[in-house]
């Protein structure tokens, strides 16, 4: 298949819609679905009936404020999010004044403005379709310029040439660890071997954190582009895309846009008409925080126990059955398709230095705007929190943000003006991690967040090494200690030194990083667990 | 190549092992479709019991202690049956600080059960999960299936003296 093949296509699908020019669109990502947007969307269907052939509903993934749904966006075709009408905490019985307001003024008693700095201040790459397209359609998918990236890898360029692109971004890997993405394909298209794998992390453990799953459930079919699109970038034609078990609708869209993908041509044998072929298969995960370590989640989809065991060999070399395997966060295979698309140096044009690109946050906790947010690297916290979430609600006043999950720190308000990239966060003693942040007011005890945190890695510690397994075990019983007031100051330095031993010798990086938010908070909130010594 | 072994039979004539046989065939009776092939059988049966667990060991000629090792590895999967009601308190971190505990705390003084218990009568078990991605409408918890955000410890246990 050519490009000007596709585009053809493209074009015909967006014909068979043209006479729709009106839309009302229903968030159906699961947070509006919890609160109720699934009768809405019936109510506002019954209604539209066929719209008179110019007006349409239809179910679309993640709009982003999860606080205020289930949202209701009314937009001409074609228009995003920020140009559209937006409506918060719609009822089904709210339904009628809708539809009346598709053709009329806005119903402004549910109106949710879209200027808002929440909407206006974001730059979307990774989310670009989230909201917009129904994630269920293949053709809608197309219609947006989806797989042409694909098309435009296989007929115009050679494997060499998707990797210097991919290189040239300066995209590095948004699982968290912030390896450079191009050289990881790089190692992976240099190691010989007749079988290699593609192993996209859906895993994710992190609490608080909710974009894969997001991006999964409104745009499920951009990952199996950037997935193919790295298989054929470094020779592989087996792919696997590991889920948590704890996501059912982002497996159901996976599921049903694998189908659809393989039956149009673009993944399976000889994908959009050419020599390469690739497969993809789904494997669910089991409820494990530890499988979100790419050795473990090997292991598990060997359908072996989750631990981990050491590198080198990294999987680049000797990955998924010993064959060199590749594997990828799901933001980072989402960025994938824009970077061929509109070329690397486009995509190094956007962020800091060494951070490029947009980066998608999770705001959760005590803030005003809860939801997805996708800016800039390099925007600072203070936007982030302040402008963007709209700071704290209640009156209460800002205290931390936590970075990183279990695996990162806390930051207090002195350093809120430094810009979000991976550089900056480590050099606060966190880490970017996948891209929650939790808000925390001055109601919360840092000792207890700390303690909270100790608590779910000693009961995700797999077991394998004794410094997590006991480590962990014992530092959350200092922890709790100190915390109901009888710990010593002798405690506190004990449980110091334990954060480095634990930090230096733990085999990955689930006990590597473990001691992050003790040793974080101590840093920032020393004050907080020596007024809780009962000796101090 | 090594022998093929006979597959053992189906421990009853309930339809609901024609299911997990069919996860199996569908991977060939590969030993890596192990964690597939539980699920299968936890959403089939609802938990996991020994003859499931010997069933599967035979099928997929594992040793019993691997399956057994895999099946206790992994939180999902239950090895007791559960009440008739699931409730899953979500504990992520967001949830945590707008107060996950106090739900948990709300339905202990009610039922008198601690996360993993199920009630004397069957009727409701207490479960957590770690984070089920419903941080904007912590805390947040899953009640036989529907997510229930933005909870207190009062709508929650109203919501489950509703229950049958």
């Amino acid at each position: 298949m050519h490009p000007e093949d596709l585009a053809e296509k493209a074009a015909q699908f967006r014909a068979e819609d043209a006479a729709i020019k009106r839309e009302v669109r229903v968030c159906m990502a699961a947070s509006c679905q919890s609160s109720g947007a699934a009768p809405v969307l019936e109510a506002l269907t019954q209604l539209c009936g066929d719209g008179g052939g110019t007006c349409r509903v239809k179910g679309v993934g993640c709009m982003g404020l999860c606080s205020a749904g289930p949202l209701v966006a009314v937009a001409d075709k074609d228009c995003d999010l920020a140009d559209s009408v937006l409506y918060r905490d719609v009822m089904p019985t709210d339904a009628p004044d809708i539809m009346r307001s598709v053709c009329g003024a806005p119903v402004e008693r549910l109106r949710c403005p879209t200027d808002q700095p929440f909407f206006a201040r974001q730059q979307r790459i990774v989310l670009e379709n989230c909201g917009i397209i129904d994630p269920d359609s293949f053709k809608s998918y197309v219609a947006v310029g989806g797989y042409a990236a694909l098309v435009k890898a296989l007929s115009e360029m050679t494997p060499a040439e998707v990797l210097r692109e991919v290189t040239t971004s300066g995209l590095r890997g948004r699982g968290g660890g912030g390896y450079p993405t191009g050289l990881k394909w790089s190692t992976v298209a240099k190691t010989p071997g007749a079988q290699k794998y593609v192993i996209c992390n859906a895993d994710e453990g992190d609490p608080g954190a909710f974009m894969d799953r997001a991006v999964l459930e409104s745009d499920p079919h951009r990952v199996l582009e950037g997935m193919a699109i790295a298989g054929y970038a470094i020779g592989a034609n087996k792919a696997y895309v590991y889920v948590r078990a704890e996501y059912p609708l982002a497996v159901e869209r996976l599921q049903t846009a694998l189908r659809k993908a393989r039956g149009a041509g673009f993944l399976g044998n000889r994908v959009a008409d050419t020599q390469f072929s690739f497969e993809v298969e789904i494997r669910l995960g089991a409820g494990a925080f530890v499988c979100g370590e790419e050795t473990a989640l090997m292991a598990s989809i060997e359908g072996l126990r989750g631990q981990p065991r050491p590198r080198p060999p990294y999987p680049a070399e000797s990955g998924l059955w010993g064959c060199p395997t590749l594997i990828n966060n799901v933001e980072s295979f989402a960025n994938i398709a824009p970077i061929i698309r509109n070329g690397g140096d486009w995509f190094a044009g956007i962020g800091t230095e060494k951070s490029k690109g947009t980066k998608v946050f999770a705001l959760a906790g005590k803030i005003q705007n809860t939801g997805l947010i996708e800016v800039p690297m390099g925007t600072s916290l203070r936007d982030i929190i302040e402008v963007i979430g709209g700071g704290i609600p209640d009156g209460k006043t800002f205290k931390a943000v936590q970075t990183g999950g279990p695996s990162g720190g806390c930051i207090p308000e002195q350093h809120l003006d430094i810009g979000v990239d991976y550089d900056s966060l480590k050099t606060l003693g966190t880490i970017m991690g996948s891209g929650g942040m939790i808000v925390m007011d001055d109601t919360s005890c840092m000792v207890d967040v700390a303690r909270y945190f100790m608590e779910f890695c000693m009961t995700e510690s797999c077991g394998k090494c004794i410094p997590c397994r006991a480590g962990t075990q014992q530092m959350h019983g200092l922890l709790d200690k100190i915390a109901n007031g009888q710990g010593t100051a002798a405690d506190l330095a004990l449980l110091e030194e334990l954060c480095e031993v634990v930090q230096a010798t733990s085999l990955c990086g689930l006990g590597q990083t473990a001691p992050n938010p003790v040793l974080s908070t101590l840093r920032y909130f020393r004050d907080e667990y020596e007024a809780k010594l009962a000796d101090g | 190549m090594p022998l093929q072994q006979a597959k053992p039979p189906l421990p009853s004539d309930d339809k609901r092992w024609k299911l997990v046989n069919a996860t199996m065939r569908r991977y060939g009776y590969a030993d890596h479709a192990l964690i597939e092939t539980l699920h299968s059988v936890q959403d089939a049966f609802g938990f996991l019991d020994e003859t499931a667990l010997r069933f599967v060991a035979g099928s997929l000629d594992l040793p019993l202690s691997k399956v057994f090792g895999v099946a206790t590895f992994y939180h999902i999967f239950m090895l007791k049956p559960k009440g008739r009601h699931a409730c899953v308190v979500c504990t992520g971190t967001a949830c945590y600080i707008k107060g996950a505990g106090a739900l948990l705390d709300g339905i202990h003084t009610r039922y008198d059960i601690n996360p993993g218990d199920t009630t004397d009568d069957d009727r409701l078990s207490l479960l957590t999960a770690r984070c089920v991605g419903a941080c904007g409408l912590a805390p947040a918890v899953v009640l036989n299936g529907d997510v229930l955000g933005k909870q207190t410890a009062e709508t929650l246990t109203t919501r489950l003296e509703a229950l049958d």
